[in-house]
């Protein structure tokens, strides 16, 4: 064989065989891409299927006022806030002195009434103790002794913070501590437009 | 820490001790961005009272019914195998409504209207969960059409390499 062009020509297959890595490297990259995506995700951050829904119906004791007890009735007609916590949960530790800022600014702003709380699967001397010695930043704290009104309210963690507007249906959901600025950003704004 | 330091001290200075050091330290890095997620929201973890034993046929169709079902704390478990007070909770509603004459369609819509779709492993074909469904099927075919490609490439005529392989033997 002494024909060198023959040598020298690339071999023809790989117009086909290019299109195929062309391809593969774009699949690659796009599934590289989307799996980056994925990991800026919170897998965490549910999406919370009650997001316009009407805030679930219930008749549960308050701690401050048992008998009669609270339903979702007596928090329609303005914007609330309803905040999950627990006297066994750590991450709250971290949030009641935020909520007890807020609720000093939620006084001075008029909007004392707005923060309630659901005391949630908690017995009802450590919860009274933790308000006694943290302060109690709520109106009431409806006791969910059972985790009831949880399972309505598609609580999986504690702390979960809710917002319902004046028709009482919920417009806000966040799962996990509430810090300042969340608070500042995302809430109060829903406040003032909906009060 | 010091556990730390003598493992980076225990390795020598050759390149691929180095190349180990960066990966522990890597390794390490990651664990310190992880552990604040799992400080986040705190999952229900009081103890409680487990669930009344059931007739077989009744069993079978609550382990059927809670293995399509996602443990939302323990979001990597099904709800038949997790032990989380939250799911124990949500199986003892299970339990109640399958006493109380509810379908396995009732059961499964109340969870989704509470948790959304991801409380179940089979979620309903819409516009959002499309790719999810026909994903696969895209990447088979993708698959197949590359196949087809490279035999239709293989089968083409006898490539100049080959031949001055033959020519020089």
């Amino acid at each position: 064989m002494t024909d060198a062009t023959d040598l020298a020509t690339p071999p023809k297959g790989p117009s086909g065989k290019r299109l195929g890595f062309v391809v593969a490297a774009v699949a690659l990259v796009a599934l590289l891409a989307l799996l980056a995506i994925g990991m800026t995700r919170d897998p965490r951050e549910l999406p919370s299927a009650l997001i316009g829904k009407p805030l679930p119906a219930f008749s549960l004791p308050g701690m401050k006022r048992a008998d009669p007890p609270l339903t979702q009735a007596d928090l329609l007609g303005k914007t609330r806030v309803i905040n999950v916590w627990a006297s066994w949960c750590v991450a709250c530790q971290s949030e009641h002195p935020v909520l007890l800022a807020w609720q000093r600014e939620l006084v001075a702003q008029g909007r004392g009434h707005t923060l309630y709380g659901v005391n949630y699967k908690d017995t009802p001397d450590a919860a009274r103790i933790w308000l006694l010695r943290g302060g109690d930043p709520y109106v009431d704290s409806i006791v969910d002794a059972k985790g009831r009104l949880g399972i309505d309210l598609g609580v999986y963690g504690v702390p979960e913070t809710f917002v319902v507007n004046a028709g009482g249906h919920i417009v806000f959901r966040h799962a996990g501590p509430l810090t300042a600025e969340l608070i500042r950003t995302q809430i109060q704004p829903l406040l003032e437009t909906g009060s | 820490m010091s556990g730390l330091a003598t493992l980076f001290a225990a390795s020598g200075t050759g390149v691929i001790d180095r190349l180990q050091r960066t990966w522990l330290a890597l390794a390490f890095a990651a664990c310190g961005v992880m552990l604040p997620a799992c400080l986040w929201a705190q999952p229900v973890t009081r103890p409680d009272v487990p669930l009344a034993p059931m007739a077989a046929a009744e069993a079978e169709r609550f382990h059927v019914l809670t293995q399509e079902l996602r443990c939302v704390v323990c979001q990597n478990e099904n709800l038949a195998d997790s032990t989380a007070p939250l799911a124990q909770d949500l199986k003892r509603e299970i339990r109640e409504q399958m006493l109380a004459g509810k379908s396995d369609d009732d059961i499964k819509a109340f969870l989704v209207a509470r948790y959304g779709d991801f409380v179940t492993y089979r979620p309903p074909v819409r516009a959002n969960t499309l790719l999810l469904w026909g994903g696969p099927l895209v990447f088979v075919m993708i698959a197949g059409w590359l196949w087809v490609r490279n035999r239709a490439v293989a089968r083409g005529p006898v490539q100049p390499v080959d031949k001055s392989f033959g020519d020089n033997a």
